[in-house]
This record gives structure tokens, sequence and C-alpha cells, in this order.
């Protein structure tokens, strides 16, 4: 809403700065976006009377203007506007003047004629985008008048941002009675003189659906100039509301709607068949909108039509066919009340956001149709004449809203608001604010004005009371609260020491959209259909991810792009893993890491990441859970990894995640640089942790043996490992593999494991031969199990 | 044969001559060992007459105390000398750099979050959660926002279908919270929200953290010094922080908190659009339709949420000016918060 300064001051004159003023509207929730002058600054333009034309002797196109500015001498002016003609006033720049963009006027000769000043347009005082000709000024100005005084230009646009509760204040008069408020001003509503029918004509209005349209107002005027012009004044508060004069008609229309708040519509009436109905759109209904679209409106919207079809979207926007055009005599002007739930949602539905359907949708004053309807007609006669019928009204009173009556006690608003307001400046404001104030006993009985739909409850009343109280004088109160301890269980692993695992170990925490590209997601999920946006913001960002890895990898990319070619990223957040009927959204965490081990540096050899310095990564966080050995790294295959080096990760043989080398093709697929390697947990699966239990510690010496043997190729270090555990009994503390070996001295097709073993008895010293006993127990079992062959 | 004193200034000479430990024991050897010089004068000493013999015997073991302790200074010395030698040949260049991985770091929207949750947390606040893909019922409805209400298109929501949506805000969760626990409610609500929306100051994704605190006596007046309280600690600034009225579906009275802009301390720049404020909070108290909806009796308890942008209170603190590099993830950008 942009509210011209010197319009609401017409109404309500506080003692306030512009700046003053807007910080005002701004701290009682109307808040200022912007203000700003309403014309740029320019000096020395006076009104100017042509007082005789004559053509340039050199230029075809160009007149040379006698120009009476209220001086002894008239100036002689050359001018190429078309629309220059004896008798008009124009703005007119002296010598010296110095216009809005910083043209600069002087003393000049065109094509051989000396120009005293320049006559100028609209656009020339920066007051219209473009302009086809001399602004033209009010026929009676006086010569010599400043123009900017003349206009009062010295205005300021506020323009205030209003929040959907406040349609009451979407016309001047609502505004101007906040201000009212604010200030402790008297404020008088708009007087509107009744106009006296006469004619006699009656043009019916029917309400087929009057819970959406509870009353409708119309009301006849013939007769109406068609060529009468829209006055300055008139067009220039337009103009600072930021909308376009179109003619007397319409402007009448846009005028009281910014005046007073009511949205109407001129019809021309002989473009109208038998009669007004209000109703909802039947099957087959068609409308060509003023804008040119031709709709066909579904059954929920609401129609102005005539006896023959459709005039109208109701609150929305006119139609073409009853518009009135540049010859319109006999007018149908509409001042109606629809109801909120009528219009809300259906202007977007047609994607239209019109003054109208932005007014209808908070809730315009169901009270207000009449008096709009009679100062839209006092201000169309007195501009272009015409004979007003009588009002004819069309209401449903059942329909209609009703103000609520509401209780509001003072220990209420002392309970919600932690303060103390007196009762008489309770009292004050919310009569000010209009509403009706009986006091009862120990509360208060109120009723707020029909044009506030956003007052029904007590909390409402409440919220007005401070809010023209003053935020700022309610205290700040330091919480005061009952301190209560947490639980914190112990056996659940904290998010935070996961992240901070990875963070220590070089990983970059990332945050990645939730919706990826369809391409990226089929390349590595292939088997899930992921939940798709009805409305996608763009076809790269259309699913939701089902794996973090989409993301993780656009980023790897991204980076990639710019030279860095060691990247090691990780995200905890959701996946959106459709699951029959069912959604689960469930956080993981992932990471990818691409490039050297280590970033470069000196006395350290370059070497490129493989799948166990990303396996040592996450062994990190699964050891966080004090049960590493519960998890298994399972050979197995997976669409976006390589099958040779992708594994499952399984807690107790529950699975729980993925790690691998992106699969080649893939990483061609998705433009990927070098070997990429990925992974992949759900956090649910980790989120149970040990209580660690303390064990005894033995105070006898620990013997070492190591173990190397010689196994097939298919035979898994973890299965011998396993095997030496169990083979191992009670003596066998700690076995760890600390060699693999291909090559000279082995078979092919074989391989030799190393393994350090240490043994150890809590009550005694191990001998030679004991230890001898439980190693060679291990070896005869490998053999048996694995064909093992001890490597000599 | 030298006189003793001769003998005793020579082995003297060859002890302060010696270079190293090697080259001294061999001196000692010379005159202390077996058949040094001077263990061969004591095995002599029975040739003399006895009435010579215990003087020169004590002259003997004078001299023989003499290079004991010559010989002990010298080799103190000489491995002092020795260390230092090796301390010097072991010297290094500690400017070079450790060698190893390095530590990568936290995105700095999570560091704002981290920061936000350790600040509610230190005054009794609980981190509550909920789903992402959302219902229309949590997502509006239950919060006072019917179909068709103008708040709505403030919203611009992505959604499923017409009743499955992602969430638009984090204040969902106050709901599924007050649906599942009876007061007293004391949580935050960080996470992930959606609006379609994409421009220079409009990311799809962002984040929010909710706040809500549902007790018997919950004012304004409260809710005022939490959030007075939260902005001066996470700025680290005695900020001035104004509430303006204002207006949300789910709470009554309503407000939104500005803090005196601190790039330009509250004087005019281009971030606070020469205002001098920066909007940084909505907030306000329950209002009584959303108890209503999840069964919470609006006249014995009251309530207050207030729900802040994650991304805006990052740029803020560390003057980031640009939205997009949140999601880039550009490594030069997210290296600068570890």
């Amino acid at each position: 809403m942009k509210v011209s300064e010197q319009w609401l001051r017409e109404w309500v004159d506080p003692d306030l700065s512009s700046i003053e003023l807007a910080a005002q509207l701004t701290m009682a929730g109307l808040e200022v976006d912007h203000l700003e002058p309403a014309a740029p600054a320019f000096e020395q333009v006076v009104a100017g009377r042509v007082v005789e034309v004559v053509p340039h002797p050199d230029a075809d196109r160009l007149r040379v203007a006698t120009v009476d500015v209220g001086q002894t001498t008239p100036l002689h002016i050359v001018c190429g506007a078309p629309n220059v003609a004896v008798g008009m006033c124009a703005p007119t720049a002296l010598i010296g003047a110095v216009l809005p963009g910083g043209l600069a006027i002087k003393k000049s000769r065109l094509r051989g004629v000396e120009s005293q000043g320049m006559l100028c347009s609209a656009k020339e005082l920066g007051l219209a985008e473009s302009s086809d000709g001399l602004l033209p000024l009010p026929a009676d100005s006086q010569p010599g008048q400043s123009v900017r005084e003349l206009l009062g230009l010295d205005d300021a646009i506020i323009e205030i941002e209003l929040t959907p509760n406040r349609g009451d204040c979407l016309g001047m008069e609502g505004v101007a009675r906040e201000v009212a408020v604010l200030n402790r001003c008297d404020f008088q509503p708009l007087a509107v003189e009744t106009m006296q029918p006469a004619l006699d004509v009656a043009f019916p209005v029917t309400l087929l659906d009057p819970a959406d349209c509870p009353r409708y107002v119309g009301r006849v005027i013939r007769g109406v100039d068609p060529t009468a012009e829209t006055p300055l004044w008139m067009k220039e508060r337009l103009r600072r509301a930021g909308i376009r004069s179109l003619g007397p008609l319409v402007d009448v229309t846009n005028y009281v709607m910014l005046e007073l708040g009511q949205p109407m519509h001129a019809f021309d009436l002989n473009r109208l068949t038998g009669g007004i109905e209000v109703r909802r759109a039947r099957p087959g209904d068609r409308l060509e909108l003023l804008n040119g679209v031709v709709i066909e409106p579904d059954v929920e919207t609401l129609l102005i039509t005539d006896h023959q079809g459709p005039l109208a979207l109701a609150g929305i926007m006119g139609g073409e066919i009853s518009s009135c055009t540049d010859a319109t005599r006999d007018v149908f002007l509409e001042s109606a009340f629809f109801a909120p739930a009528s219009i809300a949602g259906r202007a977007r539905r047609y994607g239209l956001q019109t003054d109208s359907s932005y007014r209808f949708e908070r809730g315009v004053d169901p009270q207000l149709q009449h008096r709009a309807a009679e100062r839209a007609t006092r201000l169309l006669i007195d501009m272009a004449g015409g004979q007003p019928g009588p009002i004819i009204e069309a209401v449903s009173p059942e329909h209609l809203p009703t103000e609520p009556a509401i209780r509001l006690w003072p220990t209420r608003i002392r309970k919600l608001l932690g303060m103390e307001i007196p009762r008489i400046q309770v009292e004050d404001i919310l009569r000010r604010l209009g509403m009706v104030v009986v006091t009862e006993v120990d509360h208060w009985l109120v009723v707020p004005p029909s044009s506030r739909f956003d007052i029904a409850l007590e909390a409402d009343l409440i919220e007005e009371i401070i809010r023209v109280y003053g935020y700022d004088r309610a205290p700040a109160n330091r919480p005061l609260t009952r301190l209560e301890m947490p639980a914190q269980p112990e056996e659940q692993l904290g998010l935070e020491r996961l992240r901070e695992t990875l963070v220590q170990r070089g990983f970059q925490e990332a945050i990645t959209y939730s919706f990826v590209d369809p391409i990226f997601q089929k390349h590595l999920d292939p088997e899930c259909k992921p939940l798709a946006l009805a409305n996608p913001i763009s076809a790269d960002l259309a699913v939701m991810r089902t794996s973090l890895w989409p993301g993780l990898l656009k980023a790897l990319i991204y980076n990639q792009k710019r030279q860095q070619s060691r990247v090691r990223l990780f995200e905890q957040g959701l996946n959106f893993l459709p699951n029959r009927e069912r959604l689960r959204q469930e956080l993981f965490l992932g990471g990818v890491a691409a490039g050297p081990v280590l970033p470069e540096q000196w006395n350290a050899p370059a070497r490129i990441l493989d799948f166990f310095d990303l396996k040592a990564d996450v062994e990190a966080l699964l050891a966080l859970t004090g049960e590493l050995g519960a998890f298994q790294f399972v050979a197995a295959t997976h669409p976006a990894l390589h099958p040779g080096q992708s594994a499952r990760i399984e807690r107790s043989g529950e699975p729980m995640g993925w790690i691998g080398a992106l699969h080649p093709q893939v990483a061609r697929a998705l433009d990927v640089e070098g070997d990429v390697f990925v992974f992949e947990l759900r956090l649910a699966g980790l989120q149970a942790a040990r209580l660690p239990v303390f064990q005894e510690l033995s105070r006898f010496p620990v013997s070492r043996r190591d173990l190397a043997i010689v196994v097939d190729e298919n035979v898994t270090a973890q299965a011998v490992q396993n095997h030496i555990r169990q083979r191992g009994g009670p003596l066998l503390r700690e076995v760890w593999l600390f060699d693999v070996y291909r090559g000279k001295g082995i078979a092919e097709g074989r391989k030799s494991l190393a393994f350090g073993l240490n043994l150890q008895d809590f009550s005694r010293n191990l001998t030679d031969s004991m230890v001898d006993e439980t190693v060679s127990g291990i070896i005869a079992g490998l053999t048996e199990q694995f064909g093992a062959t001890l490597r000599i | 044969m030298d006189a003793l004193p001769e003998l005793l200034q020579t082995a003297q000479t060859a002890i302060a001559g010696a270079s190293d430990l090697a080259a001294l024991d061999q001196v000692r050897v010379h005159y202390l060992g077996k058949k040094g010089a001077l263990t061969e004068r004591l095995k002599e000493l029975g040739k003399l007459p006895p009435e010579e013999r215990r003087q020169a015997g004590q002259a003997i073991n004078e001299a023989k105390q003499a290079l004991e302790t010559a010989l002990a200074a010298r080799k103190i010395e000489l491995e002092a000398i020795a260390l230092d030698a090796r301390l010097a040949s072991e010297a290094l260049d500690v400017t070079l750099p450790g060698r190893g991985q390095r530590p990568g770091g936290y995105h700095p929207l999570s560091r704002t979050l981290t920061r936000i949750e350790e600040l509610f947390i230190r005054v009794g606040f609980t981190i509550a959660e909920g789903p992402e893909v959302e219902d229309d019922f949590r997502n509006f409805e239950a919060l006072n926002i019917p179909l068709h209400h103008p708040a709505r298109a403030m919203h611009d929501t992505f959604y499923f279908d017409a009743h499955t949506l992602l969430r638009t805000h984090t204040s969902p969760v106050q709901i599924r919270v007050m649906e599942t626990q009876p007061p007293p409610v004391r949580i935050i609500a960080p996470g992930r929200v959606y609006r379609c929306d994409s421009d220079v100051t409009h990311s799809p994704m962002f984040h929010q953290v909710e706040g809500l605190l549902v007790d018997e006596e919950v004012s304004f007046a409260d809710l005022k010094g939490v959030l007075d309280d939260f902005l001066r600690s996470f700025f680290e600034r005695d900020l001035a922080v104004r509430f303006r009225p204002s207006y949300f579906p789910f709470t009554e009275p309503s407000a939104e908190v500005d803090i005196a802009c601190v790039i330009c301390s509250g004087d005019g720049c281009r971030v606070c659009k020469q205002s001098g404020w920066l909007e940084v909070l909505g907030c306000g108290m329950v209002h009584p339709a959303v108890f209503d909806k999840v069964g919470i009796d609006s006249e014995h308890y009251t309530g207050y949420a207030f729900g802040m942008g994650v991304e805006r209170l990052t740029m803020l603190r560390y003057g980031v000016n640009d939205l997009r590099l949140f999601f880039d993830n550009d490594l030069r950008f997210l290296q600068q918060f570890q």
C-alpha cells in the first residue's frame, strides 16, 4: 500500500516528520518498506500559459510558442510536442532550471531560433515512465506559479508492507484511523454525501450464492460525458499509489478503492442484458477477461453474470464484453462485499493478483458498500456529469459477517503480557480503534468494528492493546524455570562425536539439497523410485534423494572443476525412502573421497586414496560404538559401486550401510574425475553404543608369536582371523594381521597372510610348550579349514 | 726414568690433549693401567730402601690421584662436547610443516546451528526434531493457516500431492511435540525447510530454528527476555534489540525482532537498507487456536514460540554476502570456517 503523506495529513496531521511518522507506523505493525519523495527534485519550473504558437521557420516538426509565465514579457520557447496549443497551461522550465536527470535549461538556439526555456512533459519532470506530449496543467493555473506547489509535489510516498491480517489498512481511511489512534488524535471518517436519484431506473441484482456474496450494491448512472478528463489532482493521487489513469470511469473506481478500501467495478450498462446475477460458475461458462485471457472457470469460482452469461470474475477482474470504453455514456457501478473465503486462492488459480482480489481476500468492511457507491457517484458526476439512479442493494443479512462480542479480562492481559496496563488506557486504545467497549463488573465486553476481520479472540484484543501501547514498553524478563535434568543415555552415540571424528580425519562437512538431479539419482540408486516433487524448482532438483551420494558427488564435481584434486566431503541428513505405501525419512551419514590420501607435503609419498584408506575412516566411526567387532564388511555388489571393491556394512547381520569405489561406468556417466570412494551409514544402526565394563588386567607377561600362512586367494582375511580367534582359546588375547604377500615364493592363486598373536594368562607365566600347543592347534585348524600351509 | 713431576706433567698434557673419550682412555691405560707408567712405579717401590719407601709411595699416590681427578674432569668435558656435537648434528628446521592428515571442518551453517543449540540448551531447552516431508495439517491447518489463507501465498510450498508437502518452516515440530507431550514444553527444533523460490536472496532449501515454551505462567515479557539474551549472546555484543508488531497466524500477539545492524552499528548501510535495523526473528505468544488443535487448555497454559533463519544469522555473524555460497559446497568457502 503506497500512501501519499499529503493525502494522509488531510485526514490526520500529527506533529511528526515524515521519518518519524514512518517509524511510528513500523513500530505499530504497519511496516514501512520505503519512504521516498513523490517526485524527483527540480526547481524553477512554473505554470506557463501558451498564448501563441507559430511554425518554426526552419523545422517542420518544431514550433515556437509564446508562453506567459507571469513575467512582464512572455517567453519564446521552441517546442516539439504534438499537443502544444494556444490556451493550454503546461509546465515551463525557466532558464536556470535543472530537471530530473540533470538536464540544465539554458538560453539556446534551435535551428536559428532562440528558445528561452523549455515546455515539459510528465516524463521530463520524472512523473511518468513515458509521455506523448506536454503535461497539461489545469486551465485556470496562475502563470508563474511553481509547478511543485501546483501539483503538491513536495510529498512523500510511504510504502507500507501490510501483513495479511490488516485488510482494513488497504484504504487511506484505515491508515488514517491507525495514525490517529497512535497519536491520540481525533479521527473523523470521510463524510459521504447521499446522492438523490435523478432517474428512476432499476437494474435487478440477484444473489444466487449469498454465502459468497452477501451484499451487492449497484447504481445506474446515465449520460456520462465520454470525453471528460480525469482531473489532475486525482491522476496525481492515483499515480502516487502506483495506479495508471485510464479515464474517469475506471479512475473513480480505483480512487474510491484507495480512499475507502472498497474495490469497485464499472460496467457499460448498454452491454448488460436483463440484470445482474452473482453465482458460482457452471460447467460451460466462458469468460474473456480484461487482460484478454479467456478462462473456463471451475465451479468453485464466483462470477458476476447477466442474463446472457458471465461478465466478470467476482472480486478479481472484469470481463472484456461488459467493460467501459471511450464511448461509454451509461454505466452500472458495482460495490459488493465478497466473503474472503470465496475469493481467497481463486485469483492465484488463474494466475492473477489484482488490487481487488488482494483486498477481498483479506476482508473488505461489509458495511462499506453503500458509502463507497455514494462516494463514487459524487466523484464521477463532478468529473463527467451524468444522472444517478437509485442505489440498488441486494443483501442476505444472515450471511453477512457478524462482529463478535469478546470478553476481555484485565488478569488475562497481565498473564499474557507479563505487565500491567492501566485500565483507562486499555479502554482508550480500544475505543480509538473503533471498538465498542462495555465495562462489566470485572471485565470488558468488546465488539470490534466490521472492518477488522482479524479480531475474534481475547488474545487478538490483547495484541491490539500492546501494539498501540508499545511493544517496547513491555519488560524483558530473564527465564525463571523449574530446572530439570534431561535424560542422557550413555548407550546412545551422539551424532556430534561421529561428525567430529570425520572432521579430525580430514573431511569437510557439506550441506547439499535434499532434492536432487533425477539423472544422478538414477545412476546411484537405480532400483529405487524416488519421491518426485509435483512442482520442482528446476528439472535438476526434481526428486527427493534416497542417498546422500547424488548431492555429495555433485559437490565433488563442482570442486574438481575448480582444480581441487583432493576432496573429502561428508554430509548428514535425511534420505527419503519410498517403502511400499509409506515413506521412511531416515537420517544417514555419508561421505565421498577422491585424490591423494594426504594433502601434498614434504617427505611423504603422494599416494592416491584407496578402499582401505576410506575403510579406516569408516572403522573409526564404527569404533565409537565400542563394539567394532560387531560390524562386518561383507563383499557384496551395489549398482553404483565397483563389484570387486564394495562391501555391505552389517552390524550383527543387520545391513546398515555401504562402502566402495564408485563404479567406473557410473563415474564416467557423471563426469567424475579419477577414482572416487564413497560410504553411507544408517545412523539408527550406529546409535547403540556399548557401556564400557572394566576387564581385569593380567599381571603376567605377554608371549608373542607370529604366524605366516599361505592360503588360496578366495579365502578372506576376516575368515582366517575369525578362525584363529576361535581356535586360540582362552590364552589368545589379541590377533592382528600385519602383512599380506603375493609373488616370489608363493604359488600363483595363493597368498600369504601374516598374523601377530599375543598370548597371556591371568594366573601364571606361560611356558614355551603351552604357547606352542595353542599355536599348533591353530595351525592344524587352519590347514583343515582352509588348506593353509605354513610359509617357510 | 723421568722424575715423577715430569711424568705427571707429561700425563697432564696428554689428558688435556685427548680429543675424544677413546684417546682419553688410552691416556688412562698408559699411566694407570696394569702396565701403566705410574703402576710400574708403584711396583718398583719395593726396590727402594725402607726409609724412602713411605715418602716415595705417598708421592706416587698423590700423583695418581691428581691424574684420576684430571681424567674425570676431562671425561666430563669430552662427554659434554660429544653431546653438543650430537645435538648440533640432530638440529632440524623446525619451521618445516608437520606431516600427516589435516583436519577438515564443519559447514558454517552447522557452526551456527551448534551455537544456537548450545545457548538454548544451557537455559533448559531440549532439541526436538520432525520430518521434512510433512502433512498439510501440521504444516498449515494446525498452525491456524487454513486452505486459501493469504499467508499460504507467502509460503511458496513444494507439494508431492494435495496433502503432502515439504515443510515450509520448522513450526510443524511445535505441533508434533505438543501432540505427544503435555506441558511444560521447552524445546528448540532446528532443521531444513523448503520454499519454492530461488534467486539471489532466496534458496529453495534453508534452515530454521524453532523454539517453543509452554507452561502455566509464560508471558510476552518472558519471550522478550529470552530473545534479548539470545541475540546478545549469539553476537557477543550489547546489541540494541527491538520488538515490532507483526502477524503470524499461529501466534498472538506476534512480533518481528530487529537488531541494530551488526555491519554498521545502526548508522545505516547497504545490508540494513539504510534503516540501521536488521530483521532476524519472528515470534509471538502461541495462538489459542493452535492450543485447541493439539488439545492443550489455553485458559490454563500460555506459551511462546519463535523462529529464526539460520542462513541469515550466519551471514551476519561471519560477513557472508551471498546466500548461494552455502549450498555450492566450494571447498575454498567451506575451509574458511574450520
